[in-house]
């Protein structure tokens, strides 16, 4: 969530706002139906990727129907039967062992076609779970590979929207749809052929609707598309404002600023009331509407039959069972239709994951990674530039050597580019000039998993996951023992107050803090974290800052005994903490102003001098003095 | 609690509820009244050839179809209107609770789920409200209706139908038995799903420093995995539904016209009311699976539901005061009177039996090992959280009784770890003091050291600040968020180790500042080092929760071990001795 030096490069064309903007609407494609378009197609090839699967669910569906339109044929015949033996003359009254055929022919259609739908129903839910469990996948590995400046610049709850909100509504709504949608067209050109082999006429009567749908639907879903657009990116909108304030929730508290957050919310989320509502409202037009054509669509049934009866084209049989097939009719019709909102939202929850699917990878690693020699770990800068805009570079022809088991300390104000340095080096950014090498080889050639395997590294920015706190601290060594654990906790002073938990090392944390962890507390256990690993690189971004003096120095202690052997980078504000680096190094502006050991910077009366008089001439040289009288 | 929590919330929309049921009511009545017609046009249009009988029946069928199409129109309108309406205030209500939560509760839920709960949950819930005021209304109606009419056009043949109810009751019901609890396990997975997401975007750098992609590709692929099972399994049962609901009824209507035929032989039955019959057949076919259709929806709002009234039903544990005090008795005081704190469930408490006393112009330093507990201590003083013993005052009253407005007025609080909010330097500057003008801002940006950068900046005080201020560095997010405490001029300042990502020299200067400033309020800091606090008028050392020594650095240099303990291991041996 932070730039690589933590700081804004001063506004230009990677400026968060225009990189937000992005997803906002001013940024879409004018052109709104050939996107929707490609979405659809996108989510219909996820959905129909098992083709078997796909096949066998469009089989059973066609199955389904072609018995279920077959079972009011048997029922009309038995109509007529009934009819016929009515109306006969002869006396002869109904011929119920024909009728009696009939109707147990069509019950046992309908059961088989009821099997169909539950056989259809279950593979559609397979197909479509499985896609649903894709996309998460494909979302989740995408994480892997998205560069790291992409989600430094983009909001926290915007993209957690996308990830929950979003893939969630998609699912639903491709469940929702296909589960009828495959059912209804097959119904309704199931249905459209029977009548068409009952009579043309009355065929063609209740086709006479479908042109006038397929307009009214098409009115309307320009409508509404925009809409649904706008409520889920509302919806979006409004879990980032949630996100930051339940964030900051401590600080709304303590600034009394309860009411500001509410407004802010409130006006948030009447636009995304507003837009819901206009969605539902337009979209739900669809539905009345098209059960008006279909009612209309009976009453011209009716009536031309009746009339086509009258005049004898027609029995009253034929007549009942077309009413029956305008209702089997107009229904899928009307459902299919009113999918429409439903297709929309999903569509418009889809177009929002595959924005967030089609951002740029980082670059791949080499096919043939090279490796370096194991266990050396000399680390150099060679002329190494960085930069985010081009215009204003962060980093600028920087050399820069660590031997193998030196400490290589780095100093400087802040925003002099240090931990740029450590984001360059870890890869999360890469050199625009240059090159990093380790033991010679270049890192850019190395695999980013070979790279960082051999780094261990405590980040300013502590961060936990929802877990146990020996898991927390197991993290980059899979199969340590618990002993292991909290031998580790012990070398990172983490012990003692992990004991004072409830559960202690079974105690469940997240990163939100919810078990009242200290800020300092959480930086023990990534310092733990960093001891389960073996690496032969050390990085300790600004660790100790949050770190009491009495606990820093036991943790001096032990980071020396971890550094033996290793080449480590440490960036700390205390001058206290990296007096007996083998290197230091004073950056100011994105480049090295001085290079040496202690002794021979503050002989040389340069930058860091300066600092350490200002250090310990104002404030510890004074303690000093006063412990000592 | 589904219909708790929907009910509780309909009620200033009880009249357009009212409309809604009139309209599908009229719209219902309107779809029933189409068969009734239709016989008409057989029995006596059709049977008797009366050509204009049967197009005047026509006409008055389109006009009722137009009827129909009106109500069921403005029912969806006023439908969809109070929905989106009911979330929007169910929305609006959960984030003002969260709001009022105190630093307890919000880690009782945790944010992610807050999150959840506040948008998803809600919509699940609005999504069934949604299809209720819109389709289902009319579904009871149309099963009423429809077994009406059926009997009033062959009371007989209606047994058909006494048989089919139970029997549509009992599939129905036992799929929904089954749905009950796999939704439940369905909400839970998304939770855990949305749990591991957040925390791969939220880590992000540490599971690559970590080399972790493959174990975390195996994390998240495990609880995607058993959400796919549980929706699987949800989706077999759901399969059942429609086919069932469809095959029952189609069955009985093969039934009804079997034992319809019978009746039409006896003459005790048209064959103009068979056909109308079942035609109200399908109907109630129709409101069936419109009612299955809505059914599916309901176990997972329901869980939703029960998410929502949780968050609803927790009172905060910081209660506002019943009758506020508007004033202060002494400006610039701050007072701890054998304060305690300690978690329900915790084996020890965090704070102890505090006592202390700060006055106007006066600097109180605490000072303690990680986990004394000295945040904890500073978040009493604006009611982060409230003491579960003792009492905290602030200008001579207990905060608990104190106006809030005033309180956070009063009281000036810089966190330990310096959040910021998105917008800008000026917007989060004001956050505590919205009329504060630009000369305040500069000023107090001056006094915080942050004036250099800010105005190095291009757009000054106009620059962009991204969420949480992650595109400041950590030692310029420290120096803003000081700078928005000194904006509001508070009576009492309190630092929680505000100068940790400072170098030296900008601490020193700071505090040189920020003495003059601080010249009328009273002013408790948290710090780890030493020089930070050293010209403290009272420094408070604390271990493990208690205060085991206080007064000035020379005194407790000569009189406290733990003390000189911090005080040494901040200087080398060569540089003490």
């Amino acid at each position: 969530m932070r730039n690589p030096d933590g700081k804004t490069p001063s506004p230009g064309p990677e400026d968060p706002a225009a990189n937000r903007a992005r997803g906002g609407a001013a940024s879409r494609p004018p052109d709104r139906s050939s996107d929707f378009g490609a979405t659809a197609r996108r989510t219909t090839a996820l959905v129909t990727r098992r083709r078997g699967l796909f096949a066998g669910v469009l089989a059973t569906g066609a199955l389904g129907v072609g018995l279920t339109v077959a079972g009011p044929v048997l029922l009309g015949r038995a109509t007529d039967l009934v009819v016929s033996g009515s109306f006969d003359d002869a006396g002869n009254g109904i011929d119920f062992g024909a009728v009696a055929r009939m109707v147990a022919y069509a019950a046992a259609v309908y059961l088989a076609a009821g099997l169909c739908g539950v056989l259809q129903a279950r593979m559609a839910t397979v197909a479509v779970q499985g896609a649903a469990e894709r996309l998460r996948r494909d979302v989740e590995a995408k994480l892997a590979r998205i560069p790291l400046g992409y989600l430094d610049r983009t909001h926290r709850g915007e993209i957690i929207s996308r990830v929950t909100n979003d893939i969630d509504n998609l699912a639903q709504c491709v469940q929702q749809v296909l589960s009828q949608l495959v059912v209804s067209v097959l119904t309704i050109v199931g249905v459209v052929a029977v009548m068409f082999w009952v009579s043309w006429l009355l065929a063609l009567i209740a086709l006479l609707t479908v042109p006038l749908s397929v307009l009214a639907v098409a009115w309307i879903g320009r409508r509404s598309q925009p809409e649904f657009t706008r409520q889920w990116q509302h919806t979006g909108r409004l879990n980032a404002h949630v996100e930051e304030m339940y964030t900051g929730h401590s600080l709304v508290k303590a600034f009394g600023r309860e009411e500001q957050s509410q407004a802010v919310f409130d006006a948030e989320n009447e636009r995304l009331y507003e837009a819901s509502r206009r969605a539902q409202e337009v979209s739900g037009l669809v539905q009345p509407l098209m059960m008006f054509l279909g009612n209309l669509n009976y009453v011209l049934v009716a009536a031309v039959g009746g009339l086509r009866v009258a005049s004898g084209a027609l029995t009253v049989g034929d007549v009942q069972a077309f009413i029956q097939y305008s209702r089997q009719f107009s229904q899928p019709l009307g459902m299919l239709a009113g999918m429409l909102g439903m297709v929309q939202s999903g569509i418009a929850s889809a177009e929002r994951v595959f924005e967030l699917l089609d951002a740029p990878d980082q670059a791949p690693d080499p096919a043939e990674p090279a490796r370096a020699p194991a266990g050396l770990g000399r680390v150099a800068f060679e002329d190494v530039s960085f930069r985010y805009v081009l215009d204003t570079p962060l980093i600028e022809g920087l050399s820069l050597v660590a031997e193998p088991g030196h400490t290589v300390a780095i100093v400087g104000p802040t925003g002099a580019g240090k931990t740029t340095l450590v984001n360059l080096l870890m890869r999360f950014y890469e050199v625009t000039g240059g090159r990093i090498t380790l033991d010679e080889v270049d890192i850019a050639a190395m695999s980013r998993a070979d790279l960082r395997s051999r780094i261990g590294m405590v980040l300013q920015d502590t961060w936990l996951f929802g877990g146990t706190i020996a898991q927390n601290i197991a993290y980059g060594a899979a199969h340590a023992t618990r002993d292991q654990v909290v031998e580790a906790a012990k070398a990172a002073h983490a012990d003692r107050f992990i004991r004072t938990l409830p559960d202690g090392y079974d105690t469940v944390i997240d990163d939100e803090g919810g078990s009242g962890i200290s800020a300092g507390e959480k930086q023990l256990l990534t310092i733990a974290r960093a001891f389960m690993t073996d690496p032969t690189i050390l990085v300790l971004d600004e660790a100790t800052s949050s770190v009491d003096t009495r606990t820093e120095v036991l943790i001096q202690q032990a980071m020396t005994r971890l550094r033996q052997d290793r080449t480590a980078f440490v960036i700390a504000h205390r001058l206290s903490t990296i007096r007996d680096a083998d290197t230091i190094v004073v950056m100011a502006g994105g480049a090295i102003v001085e290079q040496g050991s202690h002794e021979q910077l503050v002989g040389a009366g340069g930058v860091y001098s300066r600092l350490y008089a200002a250090q310990f001439a104002d404030a510890a040289a004074e303690v000093d003095r006063r412990a000592v009288n | 609690m589904l219909i708790r929590l929907v009910r509780a919330h309909l009620a200033p929309y009880r009249r357009s509820v009212a409309v809604i049921a009139v309209l599908q009511l009229a719209q219902t009545a309107a779809t029933l009244y189409l068969p009734n017609l239709n016989a008409d046009i057989i029995d006596s249009g059709i049977a008797h050839g009366d050509h204009g009988y049967i197009v005047r029946v026509g006409t008055v069928m389109v006009a009722v179809a137009l009827v129909q199409l009106v109500c069921s129109y403005l029912a969806v309108r006023i439908g969809a209107r109070v929905a989106m309406a009911l979330g929007r205030d169910l929305r609006r209500s959960v984030f003002a609770r969260v709001q009022a939560f105190s630093v307890r509760e919000m880690a009782r839920f945790g944010a992610p789920s807050l999150i959840t709960r506040t948008t998803n949950d809600v919509q699940q819930v609005q999504m069934l409200v949604l299809l209720t005021l819109t389709l289902m209304v009319s579904a009871p109606i149309m099963c009423v209706g429809g077994i009406v009419l059926a009997v009033e056009q062959d009371a007989p043949l209606s047994i058909a139908l006494v048989v089919l109810a139970p029997v549509l009751g009992i599939a129905i019901g036992a799929i929904l038995r089954g749905l009950a609890p796999l939704s439940n396990a369905m909400q839970r997975s998304i939770d855990s799903v949305n749990r591991v997401m957040r925390e791969q975007i939220t880590g992000l750098r540490v599971i690559r420093a970590f080399v972790k992609e493959n174990h975390e590709s195996r994390r998240f692929a495990a609880a995607n995995t058993e959400l796919t099972d549980v929706s699987v399994r949800v989706g077999r049962l759901m399969a059942l539904m429609f086919p069932a609901v469809m095959t029952i009824v189609n069955v009985a209507s093969a039934a009804v016209l079997w034992f319809g035929a019978k009746r039409v032989d006896s003459g005790d039955m048209t064959i103009g009311a068979l056909t109308a019959f079942i035609s109200y057949l399908l109907q109630l076919l129709m409101a069936a699976v419109m009612a299955t259709y809505m059914l599916l929806w309901i176990p997972r709002a329901e869980v939703c539901a029960g998410r929502i009234v949780e968050v609803l039903d927790t009172e905060s544990s910081v209660a506002p005061p019943a009758r506020p005090v508007r004033g202060l008795a002494r400006r610039g005081h701050v007072e701890m009177r054998g304060v305690g704190f300690h978690y329900p469930g915790a084996e020890t408490g965090v704070l102890d039996g505090i006592t202390l006393s700060a006055g106007p112009g006066q600097t109180t330093a605490v000072i303690g090992g990680t986990g004394s507990g000295k945040s904890t201590l500073l978040s009493l003083i604006p009611r982060l959280s409230d003491a579960t013993a003792g009492t905290v005052f602030v200008g001579g009253v207990d905060v608990r009784d104190l106006d809030p407005g005033l309180l956070s007025r009063t009281v000036g609080y810089v966190p330990q770890r310096p959040y910021l909010f998105s917008g800008t330097i000026a917007s989060n500057l004001r956050y505590g003091a919205p009329d504060a003008t630009d000369e305040d801002l500069w000023r107090a940006l001056e006094t915080a050291q942050a004036r250099d950068f800010v105005e190095a900046l291009g757009d000054g005080l106009d620059a962009r600040i991204d969420q949480g201020g992650t595109n400041v560095s950590g030692g310029q997010r420290q120096r803003l968020a000081i700078a928005r405490a000194l904006v509001g001029r508070p009576d009492v300042y309190l630092f929680d180790d505000s100068f940790s990502a400072l170098d030296y020299a900008t601490d020193a200067r700071l505090r040189a500042a920020l003495a003059a400033e601080t010249a009328e309020a009273a002013v408790i800091v948290v710090a780890q080092r030493v020089g930070t606090i050293r010209d403290a008028d009272r420094i408070v050392v604390l271990d493990a929760g208690r205060i085991v020594g206080a007064g000035t650095h020379p005194e407790l240099l000569r009189g406290n071990d733990t003390y000189r303990e911090i005080v040494l291991s901040q200087l080398t041996e060569a540089e003490a001795a």
